[in-house]
């Protein structure tokens, strides 16, 4: 593959990249949110935040902005003596409103930096929380989940919840029929399509979480205080009978995570793969699956991937050798990697705000073969830091968020939006990433937008490609 | 039938004419309740946030800063500092051993960058239990590089959002006071509490201009540190959205005898209130000057152009939309007095009104202008909310974003009046926006797909 302006990128190779003290427009959240997004993925679950009422006021207001649908995230509502002399009668009295007004299923509560740093020991409370209320009919279950903010980003609090539901819910027993899904964080979309392709296959399958429906529902007569949908709570229980556990992530922690828990704790055989995002990493996943259920590929998925292959041809020339940054959670940044690298986009930039330590690694596992040569990888990122490297590798499109669109606005250059947060178009949660629908939605995004910018700048302005 | 609201919530809900007025109000968010409400560094960071000139640096874990960057719709002129969004990013090794050496690390390297006229350092929780001394690397920082760094004491958890409003003010104070002051005129005056959004002050000001009022400072939409620091040379405080300003206004009034005045830009009669009573205070203040004089026949001249103007293109509103109801949950509930207001203006009923951070004050006026019947509420919640609005029928709701998929969910027009919209509210042209806002809320087809819909077939 042949790359113009290739001595740019020796350039910045050459030089080592600065690192700032000060974070500048962030490209990461906080570990709590990522909990309560987990946790809003589940049947019946009220997120709870154990810290001060702000961070969850904040937090609903940045999620809500994605999906425009409601999301109650209870707090504690600590204040000042509470901070002084400890959380604990605060978070009791939480979690009783909460079951009295929403009579969730299950709370799932996760801890702030405030509680983590005055020490508040959110296991104990909740054992002296259920000595109180021993007895009582009705109550929901409880996970809780430690995610201090000073400590990694939203995606480790994901994660971390998706692992402690699994630690303090799953149960063992005699083996069943069913696969264990971690897609990690997705569009509702996406979980929705993740749904339907275990269903093609025949499989039965315990997808944990699952936000299609509790964060993309229909309008309503009656508001429900907790929406229908997510995993069940009975599914999640038998997850530890499972025969086999799929988890997406090639940057997750080798051991800390929610497949290697039912690995460790319930000998559960872990298949870990890349986002399915592209044709080759969507062929792995599928691979899999005709592996674990004993059948072919679904005829469905045979002709979407003989269109997506035949769509691939028809658009490569426009898109051949253009040059993308691509940013964002460090999963998602692989699977985009993988994606344009295999319709001929050199990922000049991929850049995050985590910091696993594994980004570089797992690009290399998903372009090596396509790729002449590796990109510029980066973790613990910020906008500051890919502004500046941007200038010298003049990118033809941006591929992120949409809190990159400064950048994209001061390049002149187009934003291929994806993953969260949308904040800046409607109908964040129904972006398709994933499978081979998800890769023809992208191809044909990424494809208009390079031809869209080419004619719009076009002096000529023709009316046909 | 299930009580609505949680036992210890039942006496901030308020309902006109069935008992005599009682509302209990000014409390911490009850536990588990889902307030709408946010905390002590939200309310600084809004007051705060439009100063463009300045660097904005809040110190603690990440959320604090990436929740609140580029969130406003707070208009600049010139610079645009205040749209970046900067934090210390607070590490767990920074909350073991300390963050102050990172602050300060990070205070000269972005004041180098960005040449910032002065810098505010906002605390977060952590920061108010790790003890990290921000006034001392204040101080220290202050002295190096010459210009004002100014702490503001935001800890979340130390009050809820008016308490940031008063560390606001209490940080501003400290820059007040610090300018020039000579060449000011007599007849001028600050503007508090318009925070620049969709470009409002902008229209203040020109009414101003009009009539022949000097604007000195802006506090804070499009707001610039070197006005700030002489806006005690004004004639008067304006001060508009009194819950977040109000305080600063009295401490100029303590120390620098400027004086102040309430009003409201939202609505016709609040916008002409206004700018009457500011032009009957130079008559008042210099009393048989032609210019104060002449100050008031501008006024007078203004007033009469803006709403012959407005008035034919709101009774296509108008005519439409009366009858209908609508609901208001606001911040502050000085907005929803004039929300009330502009409501009646077009022959719509208010039949609910809230607000975060209400005072007793602010309910017993809201209490006093809205029609028997209309629920009161301090400090509500989702469910309360949906509560109130499918008891009530409402055809319109006005909030903010937390309030907007609430309203949406049940199938019920909304109309966003908070920090995040884009468009004019204020000022009378802002009077025929908001019209035509909820018109085009109220009015869209839409709605007849909604199960709402059908079930009132």
């Amino acid at each position: 593959m042949d790359h113009e302006n290739s001595d740019n990128r020796e350039k910045v190779m050459s030089k080592n990249h600065p690192n700032y003290i000060a974070t500048t427009n962030a490209c990461k959240l906080c570990r709590p949110l990522g909990a309560c997004l987990a946790f809003k993925g589940i049947e019946g679950t009220v997120p709870y935040l154990h810290g001060s009422q702000g961070c969850a006021t904040y937090m609903r207001r940045y999620i809500i902005s994605h999906y425009n649908e409601p999301i109650d995230i209870a707090s504690s509502s600590l204040s000042e003596k509470h901070a002084v002399y400890g959380g604990g009668p605060n978070l009791k009295l939480g979690l009783t409103n909460v079951a009295e007004k929403y009579r969730p299923r299950m709370i799932g509560i996760a801890t702030t930096c405030l509680t983590e740093t005055i020490g508040d020991d959110v296991g104990m409370y909740l054992q002296e929380y259920a000595k109180d209320t021993a007895g009582s009919k009705g109550l929901p279950d409880i996970v809780n989940v430690s995610t201090p903010s000073y400590s990694g980003t939203h995606m480790e609090g994901f994660h971390g919840a998706i692992d402690q539901v699994i630690e303090q819910m799953a149960e063992g027993g005699p083996q069943n029929r069913t696969v264990n899904l971690l897609p990690g964080f997705v569009s509702s979309a996406d979980y929705r399509l993740l749904r339907e392709i275990m269903d093609d296959f025949g499989l039965d399958c315990t997808m944990l979480p699952d936000l299609s429906e509790t964060m993309d529902g229909p309008a309503m007569l009656e508001y429900e205080k907790v929406p229908a949908g997510g995993t069940p709570l009975a599914a999640i229980k038998a997850m530890g009978r499972s025969r086999a556990t799929i988890e997406f992530g090639r940057t997750l922690d080798r051991k800390g995570s929610g497949g290697f828990r039912l690995k460790e704790k319930f000998n559960i055989t872990g298949h870990r793969l890349g986002l399915p995002i592209g044709i080759e990493e969507t062929d792995r996943f599928f691979d899999l699956l005709c592996k674990l259920s004993g059948r072919p590929v679904p005829e469905k998925y045979v002709g979407e991937r003989g269109r997506l292959v035949d769509a691939y041809v028809d658009g490569h020339k426009y898109v051949f050798g253009k040059k993308a940054i691509i940013y964002g959670e460090e999963d998602l940044v692989v699977g985009m990697s993988a994606f344009l690298a295999e319709i001929g986009i050199f990922p000049i930039l991929c850049a995050s705000g985590g910091t696993s330590g594994r980004l570089a690694e797992a690009i290399a596992a998903v372009t090596a073969d396509i790729l002449p040569r590796q990109p510029e990888v980066h973790e613990g990122m910020d906008f500051f830091d890919i502004s500046e490297m941007a200038e010298t590798l003049a990118p033809d499109l941006i591929v992120g968020h949409s809190k990159g669109y400064p950048l994209a606005r001061k390049l002149n250059i187009p934003l291929i939006r994806v993953g969260f947060p949308i904040h800046d178009r409607v109908g964040g949660q129904r972006i398709l990433h994933l499978g081979y629908s998800g890769a023809q939605r992208l191809f044909d995004t990424v494809t208009n937008a390079v031809i869209a910018k080419k004619q719009d700048d076009s002096r000529i302005g023709y009316s046909y490609m | 039938m299930e009580a609505v609201a949680l036992k210890e919530r039942e006496n901030q809900i308020y309902i006109k004419g069935e008992t005599p007025f009682n509302i209990v109000c000014d409390k911490d968010s009850l536990a588990g309740a889902v307030s709408q409400r946010a905390c002590v560094f939200c309310g600084s960071r809004v007051v705060l946030y439009p100063i463009a000139d300045a660097l904005h640096l809040v110190h603690g874990p990440i959320g604090c800063a990436v929740y609140t960057w580029d969130i406003r719709g707070a208009l600049s002129s010139g610079p645009e500092l205040h749209r970046l969004s900067f934090s210390t990013d607070l590490q767990e090794m920074d909350v073991i051993f300390g963050g102050e050496k990172k602050l300060r690390q990070a205070l000269l390297e972005l004041i180098d960058r960005h040449n910032p006229k002065a810098a505010f350092v906002y605390s977060t929780c952590i920061v108010g239990i790790i003890g990290d001394d921000l006034e001392a690397i204040c101080r220290q920082v202050e002295r190096e590089k010459g210009i004002p760094v100014i702490p503001v004491k935001s800890e979340g958890f130390k009050g809820n959002k008016r308490a940031g409003y008063q560390a606001a003010c209490d940080a501003m104070f400290r820059l007040i006071g610090t300018g020039e002051t000579s060449n000011i005129s007599k007849f001028s005056l600050n503007i508090l509490g318009d925070f620049n959004l969709a470009g409002e002050i902008w229209m203040i000001r020109e009414y101003y201009e009009r009539m022949g009022i000097e604007v000195v400072a802006n506090i804070t939409g499009d707001g610039r540190v070197d006005d700030i620091r002489r806006a005690h040379g004004a004639a008067l405080n304006v001060v508009q959205c009194s819950g977040s300003t109000m305080q600063l206004a009295n401490m100029m009034e303590e120390q620098y005898g400027v004086p102040s005045m309430r009003v409201s830009y939202f609505g016709v009669e609040d916008m002409s209130e206004a700018l009457y009573d500011i032009a009957r205070f130079f008559k008042k203040k210099f009393p048989g000057d032609r210019e104060a004089d002449a100050i008031m026949e501008r006024t007078m001249a203004l007033v009469q152009e803006e709403v012959r103007n407005l008035m034919p293109g709101l009774e296509k509103y108008r005519k439409a939309l009366a009858g209908k109801k609508a609901a208001i949950y606001v911040g502050g509930s000085f907005k929803a007095f004039s929300l009330v207001k502009a409501f009646r203006l077009v022959d719509m009923q208010v039949v609910l009104v809230g607000s975060q951070t209400g005072t007793e004050e602010d309910y017993r006026e809201l209490e006093a202008i809205t029609d028997p019947g209309t629920i009161i509420v301090d400090d509500s919640n989702p469910l309360e909310l949906t509560s109130f609005l499918k008891e009530k029928g409402v055809d319109i709701f006005v909030g903010g974003v937390k309030e907007r998929p609430i309203a949406y969910k049940l199938g019920i027009g909304f109309c966003d009046h908070n920090h995040e919209r884009k468009e004019v509210l204020a000022g009378f042209e802002g009077m025929l926006n908001f019209a035509r806002e909820v018109y085009s809320s109220v009015m869209s087809p839409v709605w007849r797909f909604v199960p709402r819909a059908k079930s009132t077939e």
